[in-house]
């Protein structure tokens, strides 16, 4: 392994630290468990190849040829928004240099003072005032920056995210800065796409049932049952979702903010980045600027010169890089194999169910300094769609 | 003694001179998570670079990052052509954001060329560090002879 590592152009993103599976050298980045994800595909291209096969002749020519055509064309905009929000950066933050982490360290320790010796130094917390509130920011432990406003760390994919909503296994991804249009509109696509799809289902079978009777339309179209089941539940719960979400986008919060209750009670700080102002806030999520990703995942690391362009120290490592050299190491070969297919190499393994997933720890980090850990803010438990669906299964 | 040095290129920088110490100008969240950066003149510059020249450098980036963050008709317009195309438009066009970070690319090289290599520093794209801080090298001259214990006996 080491010798393919000399010979030939190592990209940036081999080296990334968090748990991230890449594919197509890099264009593509996911969560490691990715058997939900497939799930979802399988349901929505399942369920959609039914409808063509059964619902579509029959309604094209008894009733109207548009409805397939705009049931392709709702069908490619789901597909393409769920990929988008699978296969993009969600907004990950990259970890803090050696340099800069030190740097932050000693304005901490001046921050600080003298700490009595037996005593535990004070939290770290840094306050920013934004539109006239205090917000605390947080240290991240495992990525040595105080966290932007808004950021959250992912246990699963041991990333700090910039305004993190939630870690989604549905799309196999988190859902951040990046992605979260994206997100928003494959839910209201697809509840579009679910609602259009049961309509024409009912439509179809009471139409055929007025000429054959109930039980022959079944016979003569089995996929109809298993479509009709498939979008009732998935109804409630997609639906659900959107409005939820749509809920989120008006007030301008996140998932992460409204579980943790950052903006609500009177106590507690109102929330500055709302302009108090429903079509503002929607605007600003919904058509704000397209931000690029600040992981240069394509690019070419230099083996010999270290990644910074400015720093000329000669005493460093080939690649200057928080990362440990025994977890260097065990990530240099578990990407090289990357470039290919990616594999699960969770110890815990890829658990397909949801409710398996739930009962799932946050995965215990190598290396690591002995520091207070990161509570799993983006474990199944707290994501919506989770309980929501377990709600519903009730 | 005093010794006058000029760079002349950043290639000249790099190889006669080691690094000293690293500067990073933090964000300025004081306006919401808009990227902005702060204009407090960090210490460690004083004896390198005049305040105007840094804070003309920092403001003019954060005019850059607050047109390529500005939500108007423009952002509207990309926005909604974008979702309309599913946004399979950007597989061929360049989001503006990506536009105005090459112009903060070439001003950040343009600047790094004229102003702060020759006084023996070099500013970093907040790019390459996550937009999270404005790295500043600075270097001294590896062949001075320590005049002015530790600290940089270059010129600009």
């Amino acid at each position: 392994m080491s010798a393919v590592m000399i010979t030939r152009k190592v990209r940036k993103w081999e080296k990334l630290p968090g748990k991230n599976t890449f594919c197509c050298d890099g264009r593509v980045m996911m969560a490691r468990q990715k058997g939900v994800f497939y799930l979802t595909l399988f349901l929505i291209i399942g369920t959609c190849s039914l409808f063509f096969a059964f619902e579509c002749p029959y309604l094209a020519v008894h009733l109207s040829p548009a409805i397939p055509v705009f049931a392709i064309l709702l069908f490619f905009f789901v597909m393409a928004m769920l990929l988008r929000t699978s296969f993009s950066d969600p907004g990950v933050l990259p970890r803090a240099l050696p340099e800069e982490a030190t740097f932050i360290e000693m304005e901490i320790e001046a921050a600080n003072g003298n700490v009595p010796a037996g005593q535990r130094p004070p939290p770290r917390i840094r306050n920013v005032q934004i539109n006239n509130q205090i917000v605390k920011l947080k240290y991240c432990y495992t990525c040595k920056i105080f966290r932007p406003p808004r950021a959250s760390h992912c246990s699963i994919c041991d990333n700090c995210v910039d305004r993190f909503d939630h870690h989604c296994p549905w799309v196999g991804n988190c859902v951040g800065k990046r992605n979260y249009r994206y997100f928003y509109l494959f839910t209201l696509s697809l509840s579009l796409l679910t609602i259009y799809i049961f309509t024409f289902n009912i439509v179809h079978v009471v139409m055929r049932s007025v000429d054959n009777g109930f039980l022959n339309t079944l016979k003569e179209t089995p996929g109809t049952v298993l479509e009709v089941l498939v979008c009732f539940f998935t109804l409630w719960s997609v639906v659900g979702l959107t409005g939820f979400h749509t809920y989120l986008i008006s007030l301008n919060q996140t998932t992460n903010e409204d579980i943790k209750g950052s903006w609500s009670g009177k106590n507690r700080v109102q929330n500055p980045y709302s302009h108090k102002n429903i079509i503002k806030n929607c605007c600003e999520v919904l058509c704000g600027p397209i931000y690029p990703s600040v992981l240069d995942r394509r690019g070419l690391m230099q083996e010999d010169s270290p990644v910074s362009a400015t720093s000329a120290a000669p005493s460093s490592s080939s690649i200057s890089n928080p990362v440990p050299q025994t977890m260097h190491a065990v990530l240099c070969l578990q990407k090289t194999t990357a470039a290919l297919i990616p594999n699960e190499h969770t110890p815990e393994d890829a658990k397909p169910s949801v409710a398996a997933s739930a009962e799932k720890s946050p995965s215990p980090k190598d290396g690591d300094p002995p520091a207070p850990k990161v509570p799993p803010l983006a474990s199944p438990e707290t994501d919506v769609e989770t309980s929501i669906v377990k709600d519903k299964t009730h | 003694m005093l010794t006058e040095i000029r760079f002349h290129n950043l290639q000249e920088l790099r190889h006669s001179a080691s690094l000293a110490n690293k500067v990073f100008i933090q964000r300025d969240y004081s306006e919401g998570t808009t990227c902005k950066f702060q204009t407090k003149f960090p210490s460690e510059l004083e004896s390198r670079i005049e305040r105007t020249l840094f804070e003309d450098t920092v403001k003019t980036l954060n005019s850059y990052y607050a047109e390529a963050e500005k939500i108007g008709g423009q952002s509207y317009l990309e926005g909604c052509l974008a979702c309309a195309t599913a946004y399979l438009i950007f597989l061929c066009m360049e989001t503006r954001y990506e536009k105005v970070l090459k112009k903060i690319a070439k001003y950040i090289q343009e600047q790094n060329e004229k102003i702060y290599a020759p006084r023996g520093l070099l500013i970093t794209d907040p790019i390459e560090r996550g937009m999270r801080v404005i790295e500043i090298s600075i270097y001294e001259d590896r062949g001075s002879s320590g005049s002015s214990s530790g600290s940089s006996s270059v010129f600009g």
